[in-house]
């Protein structure tokens, strides 16, 4: 089969799977069966951290840049596209029904809070990525982390938005939305690693100063990346929003952002099946462990979170390098037969090794260059 | 006049304790390059150490400058040992990898620690026991010092020196040096580093723990999450300072506590209401870090290629 | 094409471990007419606000358990599942979920935070299960439809009965406010308070904010001391206010301070001690008060929870299990519509926190009790009435009633149409009535 056609039938067949989902979760369901309503919003929120996780990725997996701020931007987007929908949703959707019917015109407006966010959002990647040109490591992740709760106090302090209280949003959220955006930052995000852009990403974190050399103009890659990464965040927030149909900058604090980061070094930096597979794990874990049992009297549901807390230090002791490293799942095995690719992931060589023989060389205090990788792990590749 | 007095006395004091606990991040930050989040949770740690040593020792019924004493070194030493099981524990096995993973680790090791104190404590706030009595010296017109403030003056100034005699007067002090500028030429020099690293923890868990109980004598409201927005303030602090610095976190924090004040006090002349305050020491950071990368007296080192 | 569809299979998987269910298009509950009745309850066990969390927890077990021990309600023993929300919105809209979907509970009670319950609101209210909240105060909560309750006093009452009790009894000409930032309560309160306050007459100097995590208040302290205010409100919790009021003695404020029901619980009087005689809160009841249902109530529970004596999130947590159980008992049935009939026809139900009829709006109407607080102790001040409570037929809060205010502490009881009458905004039961009571010393 020609390239096209293949991908047509599989956009076709997502698309077919993605509807079927949807049904499934509707009230109605699909031939009688359907989702549960609780399980259906875990998958809901697995498929909005999809892509907050491999958004992520590009910035910290690819670029090698410290971003610990993810939230702020998802914020951004969530609240930026629901002042849209709140305010002018309405009018808006009563405009358009006469020329195209009302179920387009809902479709529309909501592409058109999508749009508003993912501006927004790349607007404040933008000026977040402004300070990356000068900071490097640990720096720019404390500025990142101040800009995301900048972001939530000055949200806080918005009234229009509803402030401390929260803020009703009207729902538009389902989950051919999410599907849909979840496969498409998959296929950006694959596609900017494959190519030249994200072959220059790469080669700055790998030597920031070697690819400056090359000519490359480091400081333009790295805001690029930062507003791509911004715009889907800027996305998430907004199928978030329309979902939960409330806002609160409780669901916006460092924790969150924290919680991006779990996932994506969880699944294995610069991995993007990776960030999928720890945006699932990260997502379904708590509310798993919500179903464990009542042992004479004590109630283990009540150590949840420190099980969670547990699980994570365990994990980080037993596979630093995260469940995937940098390999891609599925990527590689499956296509052995076939031609490699020209090569970035599935080179084999990220075994979690640790960065030197020595066990203690963990940074190179002379070059003072320690504070610029923020994957040490890859310097032996 | 006496209110500006009065605003410099109030953030001075906070600013003292962003300081205590932000010469930890330093510290640790300047051997190992590591984030300790889970710091601002051992300042927590030494809050409920010292009220319930407070309690046990029945000390609440008869407050005393001793009392006081006890406790506070009580729970530094306390804080100082689940420093130090923390590095065993959970940061010495990750050392070797990369920053990423150490990074989640601490935030690991940070949320185990705030559950942990829910469930053990539980989530409601208790009331640290006043061990002195607390008097308000006026000093002209409207400002005044109060006891307590003046202790927290008092105990970070003392600590600080301490602190500063150690890094420079001590033979330990100076392997601290040597383990920070290169830890694997400290090694070949015969420094036996993990020994450094573990008394760098148990250094920066007893000064965040002196912190916890000085602040619970200032504002007796202490809760398991505590650490949280306070760590981060004086992480931001080390970070301004200078990452790695000494005195360039005590600077931060001070630096921090007092602009966080004035905002509070003067910031409605400018358009800033009080509610922006959590925002205040971040906007600093930012501003900060755009004209010097490296923090107020943090050096930038040339990068070799 | 092979890997398209092993995507497609791991899709599938997935939904399919998601253990499809049957539509068959009944309700979600589970039998309605036998076995035990399932509630649900959802708090933050482990965020910020977990003490409210914990407290609330506590006042619905205790609860629970003292009617299951009478026999439970119309024979059936009451069952619940307690989830955690982590004080974080969008958790709680899922747990409330769970609850539904997965423990098909009858009835939830919960949240504190009004951001939470109004997050989780639409869920209970889309499946239409009753919840009760008991702590909620914003107005817009129990907007969220009709299956959605409150037990506790809005935002706009609790902010009008300070306001009118400064400038009636106080004499206050000025105020300044000093708010959570962060506290929904906080804002509703700040916001009603200053409405009302400038209403009739009295001018805002100045409003300060701070956060449940700051360590220290002397820098908003020494900003309102500067404006001289005669009243100082603070719509807080008793974390914070027991701090605010020890460091605003230490500044030499002399003004009082103003609250609400979040000042009340037992360790204010730990962490602010002395320094709180001669603050005012308005507040449902108070553990110190002489009748023997709170004093029971009071001593169940300290026995209970290891001496700890309950806060008013507690009190109305034991409310709301209580009117719920007796909705129940009226209904006859856990069918959720008749639960749902038979907690709107609640009529001067006695609960701890006072006698609670839900009006229209499914709020509780309720007399707000003005306490002086004196050497570790409350000491009553008056008792302000929510326009129409007094009759006993529940209140049409929708009409802008006016104010009928009692001048001065000396006036004599009833509802003098005073002057000021008709110029609240219309927004539901911010119209009082002072019921002033000169002899304050009525409690021990």
């Amino acid at each position: 089969m020609p390239v096209f056609a293949k991908r047509i039938v599989g956009a076709v067949v997502i698309i077919v799977v993605l509807i079927a989902i949807n049904a499934l979760m509707s009230d109605a369901g699909l031939f009688g069966f359907g989702v549960p309503p609780y399980s259906g919003r875990i998958l809901m929120f697995v498929g909005i951290n999809v892509i907050l996780a491999v958004s992520l990725n590009l910035i910290n997996g690819f670029t090698g840049q410290f971003s610990i701020g993810h939230a702020g931007f998802m914020a951004i987007g969530a609240y930026s596209s629901a002042y849209v929908t709140v305010y002018h949703g309405q009018a808006w959707e009563r405009a358009l029904a006469g020329a195209v019917g009302a179920d387009v015109a809902s479709v529309l407006v909501f592409l058109v809070a999508i749009l508003v966010g993912a501006l927004f959002s790349a607007a404040a990647g933008l000026v977040v990525g402004i300070p990356s040109l000068r900071l490097r490591g640990d720096y720019l992740a404390i500025v990142t982390l101040g800009f995301a709760e900048i972001i939530r106090i000055v949200i806080v302090n918005i009234d229009v938005v509803g402030g401390a209280t929260g803020f009703t949003v009207p729902g538009y959220t389902n989950f051919i939305w999410v599907g849909i955006f979840a496969v498409f930052t998959i296929v950006v995000v694959r596609n900017i690693v494959r190519s030249d852009t994200g072959r220059v990403l790469i080669s700055i974190r790998e030597d920031e100063l070697a690819s400056e050399a090359m000519g490359i103009n480091t400081t333009r890659y790295k805001v690029l990346s930062f507003i791509i990464s911004s715009a889907f965040a800027g996305i998430a927030g907004v199928l978030f929003g329309h979902y939960t149909k409330f806002l609160s900058t409780a669901d916006f604090t460092f924790y969150r952002s924290f919680e991006i980061i779990i996932m994506i070094v969880l699944g294995g930096m610069g991995s993007i099946t990776g960030a999928v597979l720890g945006a699932i794990v990260i997502t379904v874990l708590p509310e798993a462990l919500r179903q464990l049992p009542m042992v004479g009297g004590f109630n283990f549901a009540d150590l949840r979170l420190v099980i969670y807390a547990g699980l994570l230090i365990v994990i980080m002791l037993t596979r630093p390098q995260g469940v995937l490293g940098e390999r891609e799942f599925g990527f590689n095995w499956l296509r052995r037969s076939q031609k490699r690719p020209e090569g970035d992931e599935a080179t084999g060589a990220s075994k979690g090794v640790p960065i030197a023989e020595t066990p203690d060389a963990t940074v190179d205090h002379e070059s003072g260059r320690d504070a610029d990788d923020t994957l040490k792990g890859v310097e032996n590749r | 006049m006496d209110t500006f007095v009065q605003q410099l006395i109030n953030g001075l004091t906070i600013g003292s304790i962003y300081a205590l606990i932000a010469l930890g991040y330093t510290m640790v930050y300047g051997i190992l390059r590591l984030i300790n989040f889970a710091h601002g949770d051992i300042y927590m740690i030494g809050a409920f150490t010292g009220f319930f040593m407070a309690r046990g020792l029945g000390f609440a019924a008869e407050p005393s400058l001793t009392a006081l004493g006890i406790t506070l070194v009580g729970s530094m030493v306390v804080a100082a040992l689940v420093g130090m099981a923390i590095e065993r524990f959970a940061y010495r096995p990750v050392r070797k990898y990369a920053r990423m993973t150490t990074l989640i680790t601490a935030i690991g090791v940070s949320l185990l620690l705030e559950n942990l104190a829910v469930v053990i404590f539980g989530g409601a706030p208790r009331s640290f026991p006043q061990l002195l009595q607390n008097e308000v010296y006026p000093l002209f017109g409207n400002a005044a010092i109060s006891k307590s403030q003046i202790l927290i003056f008092g105990v970070s100034i003392a600590l600080m020196l301490l602190l500063q005699w150690i890094v420079y007067r001590t033979k330990v002090g100076t392997a601290m040096r040597a383990v920070s500028f290169n830890l694997n030429s400290a090694k070949l020099m015969g420094i036996n580093t993990d020994f450094i690293i573990v008394f760098t923890f148990a250094l920066g868990s007893a000064l965040a723990a002196a912190g916890g109980v000085l602040t619970a004598q200032y504002n007796p409201t202490i809760y398991p999450l505590m650490g949280i927005i306070t760590g981060l303030k004086a992480f931001v602090a080390a970070v301004l300072g200078g990452i790695g610095n000494i005195p360039g976190a005590v600077l931060g924090g001070l630096l921090i506590g007092a602009a966080e004040t004035f905002v509070v006090g003067y910031g409605q002349l400018i358009g800033i209401p009080s509610t922006y305050r959590d925002a205040v020491a971040f906007s600093i950071l930012i501003l900060v870090l755009l004209f010097r990368p490296a923090g107020l007296l943090g050096s930038t080192v040339q990068e070799k290629v | 094409m092979k890997r398209t569809l092993l995507t497609l299979g791991l899709i599938v998987a997935l939904v399919a471990s998601f253990a499809c269910e049957r539509r068959d298009g009944t309700s979600t509950t589970g039998d309605s007419n036998a076995g035990a009745i399932k509630v649900g309850i959802y708090a933050d066990l482990s965020g910020q606000t977990s003490s409210f969390g914990q407290s609330t927890k506590n006042g619905v077990t205790m609860a629970f358990d003292e009617i299951n021990k009478a026999g439970g309600v119309n024979g059936r023993q009451l069952e619940f599942v307690i989830e955690d929300d982590q004080g974080q919105p969008a958790q709680a809209a899922t747990v409330v979920t769970k609850l539904i979907n997965q423990d098909k509970v009858h009835a939830i009670i919960g949240e504190v935070a009004s951001s939470n319950t109004l997050a989780a609101a639409p869920v209970a209210q889309s499946a239409k299960i009753p919840m009760i909240t008991p702590s909620s105060t914003n107005p817009t909560v129990t907007q969220k439809g009709d299956y959605i309750f409150r037990v506790c006093f809005t935002d706009n009452f609790q902010g009008a009965v300070m306001a009118k009790f400064a400038v009636n009894t106080l004499k206050a000409k000025t105020a300044a406010v000093l708010g959570d930032v962060n506290s929904d309560y906080s804002k509703g309160m700040t916001q009603y308070f200053e409405q009302e306050f400038n209403r009739l007459g009295g001018r805002i100097v100045t409003k300060q904010a701070y956060t449940q995590t700051d360590a220290d208040f002397k820098g908003q302290l020494t900003a309102i001391r500067s404006t001289n205010p005669d009243v100082i409100f603070v719509p807080g919790y008793y974390g914070q206010v027991g701090v605010i009021a020890k460091q605003s003695k230490e500044l030499g404020i002399k003004a009082p301070l103003l609250g609400g029901d979040g000042w009340d619980a037992p360790q204010l009087w730990d962490l602010g001690g002395e320094a709180l005689n001669g603050a005012f809160m308005a507040n449902h009841y108070s553990i110190d008060d002489p009748s023997p249902a709170v004093k029971k109530f009071v001593d169940a529970y300290k026995a209970r929870y290891g001496g700890t004596a309950p806060d008013a999130i507690a009190a109305l947590a034991y409310d709301a299990a209580y009117v719920l159980a007796d909705a129940i008992k009226r209904a006859g049935s856990t069918e959720n519509a008749k639960i749902r009939d038979a907690l709107a026809q609640t009529k001067n139900f006695a609960g701890v926190t006072g006698s609670i009829s839900i009006n229209e709006q499914r709020d509780a109407v309720k007399p707000a009790v003005v306490f002086e607080l004196q050497n570790r102790k409350f000491v009553y001040k008056e008792t302000i009435q929510p326009e129409g409570a007094s009759s006993g037929a529940p209140a049409t809060g929708a009409s802008p009633a006016g104010a009928t205010t009692g001048a001065s502490p000396a006036a004599t009881t009833g509802a003098s149409p005073a002057a000021n009458a008709n110029t609240t905004s219309g927004n539901m039961n911010a119209g009082t009535t002072t019921n002033t009571n000169s002899t304050t010393n009525s409690t021990p």
